[in-house]
């Protein structure tokens, strides 16, 4: 029997994307990632990475709780690379592109609504990212329960491509994600955006 | 969780949106003398809430969260009604229960914190509509008063089943006629402030909240009450304008025409004996506090 082997794409999927774990899709063991559900070594997933911010027209990191709030100093180093890996994406990318770094603070539902310009909520993550036309995002420090959710409404809703950060075993729902996250590992994400600055072709206009 | 913990990590403070940054810079937490006065300055009072324009339980909500004399280490109790729109919006830890149970989990909840924190002052709240206390939650309401359990419960008395539309609740006033109850209430209204001083509650009070500085003062008493001698119960009249035929700025007058010494929401207070020795206990203090203050001030100003 022929069978096609899921791949985790940038969407629109449709309005409720399967589960990628549903479709066959495994978690990276240590010292691995995945990249549209493909087990890889994670030096490959961060040049992938990389690769995206740098040709994405806007490339956004999504904090989440777990490092906006400094619970512990982990959290706090963390928050430190995050800022440390936004601001390297800024320099290296070209005048037209337009990083962002967008807050997840928590997780409640917020009514009449969130502002979409200064915040994303997880129950409504493409409203975020459909105003500021985000074409890449990384999540970081989202708690998984909420991050898959998220996952799974961007691929259902917009095109966006999802990155995880994630300090757990990672996000199948994500179209790359890497697992045990640090802020070393951050910093070495960071590492790669310098390396490859000037040899990836920018976004046409 | 002491509100130390709560802070932005400094890297990324300057992205967090502006409500969170106030949270963390102004909130009234720790503050001793916080109280009705702080609204409209202090973002976890509620910047904006879910419920209809002019709605009095909006008032009460924000009056009772300024009250808390303990709010980094409260915990409020909902049930299902309005109040559970507004619970996601307030920065006091709080758990939705099940429609009526409000009294059982706070029973848990509160043993539970006695145990996990012992020596630690931690405040329960139960925060529910009338439908919860008195009609569905009844049973779970009077056990918990009958086994002393050290928590305050607040009823938010709308005489009736406001979200579904306008259903009978035991509280409605005999006669009254809602939407969805249009033979008209059969019954008298329960009598539950009185209920609760049998049932063994040491500080009762039955009022609306047309008087922010009054509802801070019950609020009060009830809480420390409940967290050194037993069950607490305050009944406040926050009636819903819409099922009433009222329009939004209606609601304070109606409050006040229902607080009239002859009205079913005329200021009533029941105290026991060792209740009653408590607040004299803490009135004292607090006036002698008072009093080094205004020398202290007297002092500098000489």
């Amino acid at each position: 029997m022929k069978t096609t082997r899921y791949e985790v794409l940038p969407g629109p999927e449709h309005f409720l994307p399967p589960a990628a774990a549903s479709m066959g899709i495994r978690l990276p063991d240590p010292g691995q990632a995945h990249i549209h559900g493909r087990i890889v070594p994670e030096e490959e997933a961060m040049e992938a990475a990389a690769r995206q911010f740098l040709s994405a027209k806007v490339p956004t990191i999504f904090p989440g709780p777990l490092v906006l709030w400094a619970w512990n100093e982990k959290a706090a180093q963390k928050a430190k690379a995050v800022r440390e890996l936004y601001e390297t994406i800024k320099e290296c990318v070209t005048p037209a592109q337009r990083p962002m770094l967008i807050p997840m603070p928590d997780y409640r539902p917020k009514y009449p609504k969130i502002n979409p310009e200064i915040e994303i909520n997880p129950n409504h993550p493409n409203l975020t990212i459909w105003h500021n036309k985000i074409d890449t995002c990384m999540f970081v420090g989202v708690h998984c329960h909420q991050a898959n959710l998220s996952l799974k409404i961007i691929r259902g809703g917009t095109n966006c491509y999802t990155i995880a950060m994630c300090a757990q075993a990672g996000h199948e729902d994500a179209m790359l994600s890497f697992r045990d996250a640090t802020a070393e590992k951050i910093l070495r994400l960071a590492e790669w955006v310098k390396k490859l600055k000037g040899s990836v072709k920018p976004p046409e206009e | 969780m002491s509100k130390e913990r709560i802070q932005i990590s400094p890297d990324l403070f300057d992205i967090m949106p502006a409500e969170y940054q106030d949270l963390v810079r102004r909130a009234t937490y720790g503050k001793e003398d916080r109280g009705w006065k702080d609204i409209g300055m202090a973002k976890e009072l509620i910047e904006e809430h879910s419920l209809c324009a002019g709605c009095p339980e909006s008032m009460a909500f924000r009056y009772i969260l300024a009250s808390l004399p303990n709010p980094e280490d409260t915990v409020m109790v909902g049930s299902t009604g309005c109040t559970s729109l507004v619970f996601p919006h307030v920065a006091v830890h709080n758990i939705h229960s099940l429609f009526g149970n409000q009294n059982a989990v706070a029973s848990g909840l509160k043993r539970a914190l006695s145990l996990r924190f012992p020596g630690k002052i931690k405040d329960v709240v139960v925060l529910a509509g009338d439908g919860a206390t008195v009609d569905i939650g009844l049973d779970m309401t009077l056990q918990a008063w009958f086994r002393q359990e050290k928590f305050t419960t607040i009823c938010f008395d709308n005489e009736l089943y406001a979200n579904t539309g306008g259903q009978e609740s035991g509280m409605m006033r005999k006669g009254f006629v809602a939407k969805m109850a249009p033979a008209g209430k059969m019954f008298e209204k329960v009598r539950l402030p009185e209920i609760a001083r049998e049932s063994g509650c040491h500080y009762v009070v039955n009022c609306t909240v047309s008087k922010p500085n009054l509802v801070e003062k019950v609020i009060k008493n009830a809480v420390y009450v409940a967290r050194e001698i037993g069950p607490t119960y305050v009944q406040l009249y926050t009636p819903c304008i819409l099922e009433i035929g009222k329009n939004s700025m209606e609601g304070l007058q109606e409050m006040r025409d229902a607080e009239r010494p002859t009205e079913r929401f005329a200021y009533k207070e029941y105290i026991s004996d060792q209740a009653k020795e408590l607040l004299a206990e803490i009135a004292a203090k607090e006036k002698e506090k008072k009093a080094a203050a205004k020398k202290q001030l007297a002092g500098k100003e000489a």
